[in-house]
């Protein structure tokens, strides 16, 4: 019964994609608000890449509001997995042994190039595609991977969530920072210093490089917290587990 | 320009339904890879190169990771049958 | 043999990966797999997205040094939809890591990871928790079940008075 209604819920969400996917002009889409952000973008914002412009300048509260949905998830793994009943037989996590002589060395050539990609990869973030989103995510498994071929020494927790905070209260900061020159939160600054140079070149688009350098290190201290928080749970497969559970074959 | 979308979106599908049947957890969580990979590709061709670097880097790098390594965890990691 | 509309490709990928994605969240009871499926589903939600912000003969919204000043003749692409898909791929990823937080600990609790297994345990122990002894399941029809379930729950309950 439960096989029929699912089925029957499946096909009638493919019958209403359809319907809409028939009604929508493929190509033709009238687009009022991204043309207009379109038209005025260049001349506002001062970014090459106009879809960094709507992310932090015509949308910065949704990316703001974005980072503490990040930060919930964050939190609610580290609650629900940090409880003490997953870590009482904690013995045996550092017991395991290193990886591979080929998979450390590798790891270890790999780390500093991936670093650089990263920062590259945000710091460009309003010139070309890529930005804090991309590079957080390959500062993150930078970050990670050389805990996970070596779980002797594994990040500190400490710093990630240093890291964190400092990074969203930059975000915030250079948010309020537009209050100074009576413009709205969140507002890209054109200051003397900063961010004047000609549209395309990496000192142009205003505060937007700090915001994207904040995202950055947001996501990347995130997702490495995240996978840390994961990696250090302990096996649970069903020969150390409660007696009572029910065994799946 | 036709034929590299029918092929990805033909890989898509395919790996899509062998997300959903294959009875082996890690080659299901592999094939959850490639449909972000194949995705990352529709996304490069549709001209959203931000959207395709995102897809590839977290749908295809960081997300098959963490199952992974959720799959490790909870003792379903089995390469065999 | 002639090929489709582009057009009719690209939406049926993403209907298809949206409709897979459901149909596997609805079907399937094993709880990893549903985190699976639901990694599918908003696949194919985020592909349809981009696709309404798609346009014929659009570029990429970046602009190149060689466009700059005549920034009205070329045709770009919708940016806003691009920003929400990027945005929602990032949350994806915390939606999941959470999922696979709470499956851990389900199999940490319950040692298993079948949905009805685990709604049989889950309203037993609710049950318990309440003590009441009619623990009313929709999916445990069977007489010989209910029974055994209000057995353990009364057995519970006179340890508990015991206590």
């Amino acid at each position: 019964m439960r096989n029929v209604s699912g089925l029957l819920f499946a096909g009638g969400l493919a019958f209403l994609l359809l319907v809409l996917a028939s009604q929508l002009p493929y190509g033709h889409t009238a687009m009022t608000l991204g043309g207009a952000i379109l038209a005025h973008a260049p001349g506002e914002v001062h970014t090459a890449n106009i879809v960094a412009a709507v992310l932090l300048a015509y949308r910065g509260i949704d990316t703001l509001g974005e980072l503490s949905i990040l930060f919930t998830a964050a939190a609610g793994v580290g609650l629900i997995l940090g409880h003490s009943s997953l870590r009482s037989n904690n013995v045996q996590q550092s017991e395991q042994a290193e990886s591979g002589f080929i998979t450390t060395r590798a790891v270890d050539l790999l780390m500093p190039l991936l670093i650089v990609v990263g920062f590259y990869i945000i710091f460009y973030g309003h010139v070309t595609p890529g930005g804090g989103f991309q590079g957080g995510v390959i500062l993150a498994i930078a970050f990670f991977l050389p805990a996970l071929v070596r779980p002797g020494n594994p990040i500190d927790h400490g710093l990630i969530t240093l890291l964190e905070g400092l990074a969203g209260g930059g975000f915030i900061l250079v948010g309020l920072w537009a209050l100074w020159y009576d413009k709205p939160f969140l507002q890209p600054i054109f200051d003397s210093f900063l961010g004047t140079g000609p549209l395309g070149s990496l000192w142009s688009a205003g505060t937007l490089p700090l915001l994207y350098l904040a995202v950055g290190l947001k996501v990347g201290a995130e997702l490495a917290g995240l996978l840390v928080t994961v990696v250090d749970v302990p096996d649970l497969s069903n020969e150390n587990s409660d007696s009572n559970a029910v065994n799946k074959k | 320009m036709i034929w590299i979308v029918s092929i990805a979106v033909l890989v898509m599908l395919a790996a899509a339904v062998a997300v959903m049947v294959l009875p082996n957890m890690v080659a299901a969580v592999a094939a959850s890879s490639v449909v972000s990979l194949a995705l990352a590709v529709l996304f490069a061709l549709m001209k959203a190169p931000d959207v395709a670097m995102t897809e590839a880097a977290i749908g295809a790098g960081l997300s098959g990771l963490l199952l992974a390594m959720g799959l490790k965890r909870l003792g379903l990691w089995r390469l065999e049958d | 043999m002639s090929m489709p509309a582009i057009e009719v490709v690209l939406y049926t990928g993403a209907i298809g990966l949206s409709v897979i994605g459901l149909a596997g969240l609805l079907l399937h009871n094993n709880v990893f797999r549903m985190l699976l499926a639901l990694v599918m589903l908003e696949a194919g939600v985020n592909l349809l997205l981009i696709l309404a912000g798609f346009r014929l003969a659009g570029v990429a919204p970046i602009i190149l040094p060689e466009q700059m000043h005549n920034l009205s003749a070329i045709t770009m692409n919708d940016p806003v939809p691009q920003a929400l898909v990027l945005t929602a791929i990032v949350i994806g990823v915390g939606v999941q890591a959470l999922g696979l937080a709470l499956i851990m600990r389900i199999k940490a609790q319950y040692g298993t990871l079948n949905m009805l297994k685990i709604r049989e345990q889950l309203e037993f122990d609710l049950a318990a928790q309440a003590e009441v002894t009619t623990p009313v399941s929709a999916h445990s029809p069977g007489s010989l079940a209910q029974g055994r379930v209000r057995q353990r729950v009364s057995e519970a309950i006179t340890q508990k008075d015991e206590q």
